[in-house]
């Protein structure tokens, strides 16, 4: 797991002729650390590679997958006229398989109209606010979570690629910087569990490499599909820190972070996992 | 104490001596703490041990959700099928999981679910055939803890 | 009740069918607290009913030991074309109905 540049980590190698070496190897190390390209894990793996064969089993089961009751559920409200408006997700976008191909790969992005990193729960929200002029749906509810599942799903087996630019620089540094920031009582960061150590175990579980292709998806231990803000409360109170409240701009950034790292890994929405 | 009492109160030490105070370990079906429930369910009937096999995953992935099978070997038919299933957990706060109800119809004596496990125990399956008999079988399943503590 | 139902939609008679249905539902066991510390009150789908053209041909009886958003997996002869009704209902009266036609060959 070793074999990249990791700045807030690393330890100064021992037996190196400190006199002769230091000036040019600190340098070296210095323009290194700020120069450092950004590295996604090597090899990629999704996180179903790090599940049991039981599991991957359920998920690859349409019927059986738990995730497909909300798949369901959203079909339903695609369907459904809602608020003011009188529309429903169908009036404009039509039938999602063919409009909402390809979407979830992209996501977050830059909104143009706000010039803010929405994420597709967020882009859920804000269709149904402005353009349907319907209720606000909140962040965890079975009605988004069926929505984004649905949305997301017809992005399966395709890779997940998002583009950082000039426009979303700052926030893809920003939730970089967020993955290798030590938190909580455990004093852990992102990194020292999926970077350092993906493919260990803690307890008798196998660290996965923490991407975020397969959500929203079924968690056994929420015995309900959950978002990937969601998960990322989960870790943050694995490890004794605070949990920021959901739709933090911070979440967005670090979902920007993780998306770009699990580019090229195929979306497995409705995921599952232990 | 006078003589006879002391020679009867001998003897009757020599009686218990001999003979064991408790049963002879028997290899049980299942475990000794569920006896008394299994019992309740058959009413007194003898369970036979076999033709149902209880197919689950040796280390659960998670004890909210542990894929369990049940079946039972049977011709399922009008004379000679299963009546019914039931889903007894040794550790569980609650022991009976699930009666699960076929009859001649069924075609095959089988049924998939998912089971809750409050960690690490044996699963029983008592079935009930169309003669009255009663047959179980057994899983063992080890259920973790998650290894980190999830406040989401 | 969001539920989804599986079963072929034709079948030979006298084939053995796999029928299968998941529900969501919490099932809520009893044994948890809410935030404020105040305990969840049970409810579990209690009791499941399948019945094929009227006749009852699975029934499953339901407790807190079955996980969450319930899956069951069963069998029956297929005999005649019609419909097979599921029904059931939870500790707090919720129940809930579900069909599938199905049609038989020969």
């Amino acid at each position: 797991m070793s074999g990249f540049a990791r700045p807030a980590l690393c330890v100064f190698p021992a037996g190196v002729h400190l006199r002769l070496f230091a000036v040019p190897l600190l340098l070296a190390f210095a323009l290194a650390a700020f120069a450092a390209e950004p590295q996604r894990p090597f090899p990629s793996r999704s996180g179903s590679d790090f599940t049991s064969a039981d599991i991957r089993a359920l998920q690859a089961d349409d019927f059986a997958n738990p995730g497909m009751l909300w798949i369901t559920r959203g079909e339903k409200l695609w369907q459904e006229p809602a608020g003011d408006s009188r529309l429903s997700c169908a009036s404009c976008h039509g039938d999602a398989k063919s409009s909402m191909r390809g979407v979830a790969t992209r996501y977050p992005l830059i909104d143009p109209a706000t010039a803010r990193l929405i994420n597709l729960e967020g882009r859920i929200l804000q269709c149904r606010e402005r353009r349907q002029q319907a209720t606000a749906l909140t962040y965890e509810s079975d009605d988004l979570l069926a929505l984004t599942a649905l949305v997301a799903m017809q992005s399966r087996g395709m890779p997940v690629g998002v583009t950082i630019d000039w426009q979303n620089r700052r926030n893809f540094e920003a939730g970089r910087a967020m993955y290798s920031r030590r938190v909580g009582q455990m004093n852990l960061a992102c990194a020292h569990c999926h970077e350092a150590n993906w493919g260990k175990r803690v307890g008798a579980e196998i660290i996965s490499q923490g991407h975020g292709n397969a959500y929203p998806l079924y968690r056994l231990e929420w015995q309900t599909l959950g978002s990937l803000q969601r998960r990322f409360r989960s870790c943050l109170s694995g490890v004794r820190a605070e949990m920021l409240p959901y739709g933090a701009p911070d979440y967005h950034d670090l979902e920007l972070y993780l998306a770009w790292r699990a580019n090229g890994l195929p979306v497995e929405t409705p995921g599952v996992r232990r | 104490m006078n003589t006879p009492d002391r020679r009867r109160f001998i003897s009757v030490l020599a009686g218990l001596a001999a003979a064991p105070l408790w049963p002879a370990r028997v290899a049980l079906a299942y475990p000794e703490s569920l006896a008394l429930l299994i019992r309740r369910i058959t009413k007194g009937a003898a369970v036979n041990s076999g033709r149902v096999k209880v197919d689950t995953p040796r280390l659960a992935d998670n004890g909210h959700s542990v894929p369990l099978k049940v079946s039972v070997t049977s011709p399922m038919t009008a004379a000679d099928h299963v009546r019914s299933i039931t889903l007894l957990s040794e550790k569980n706060p609650r022991p009976v999981i699930a009666a699960f109800y076929l009859g001649p119809k069924a075609g095959r004596a089988e049924v998939v679910t998912r089971v809750r496990l409050n960690g690490s125990q044996h699963v029983i399956a008592i079935a009930q055939l169309s003669d009255g008999s009663y047959w179980s079988g057994s899983a063992e399943v080890e259920v973790t803890e998650s290894a980190c503590l999830d406040a989401s | 009740m969001n539920v989804r139902v599986q079963l072929p939609r034709t079948a030979k008679h006298g084939e053995v069918i796999e029928v299968r249905i998941a529900i969501q539902h919490p099932m809520e066991t009893g044994f948890r607290y809410d935030q404020m510390g105040k305990p969840i009150s049970k409810n579990v789908i209690n009791s499941l009913v399948c019945r094929y053209n009227g006749v009852e041909i699975f029934r499953a009886e339901m407790g807190s030991g079955i996980s969450a958003n319930p899956f069951l997996q069963f069998y029956t002869m297929a005999d005649a074309s019609g419909a097979l009704e599921f029904f059931w209902g939870d500790d707090a009266g919720d129940q809930g109905s579900e069909r599938a036609l199905i049609t038989v060959a020969g």
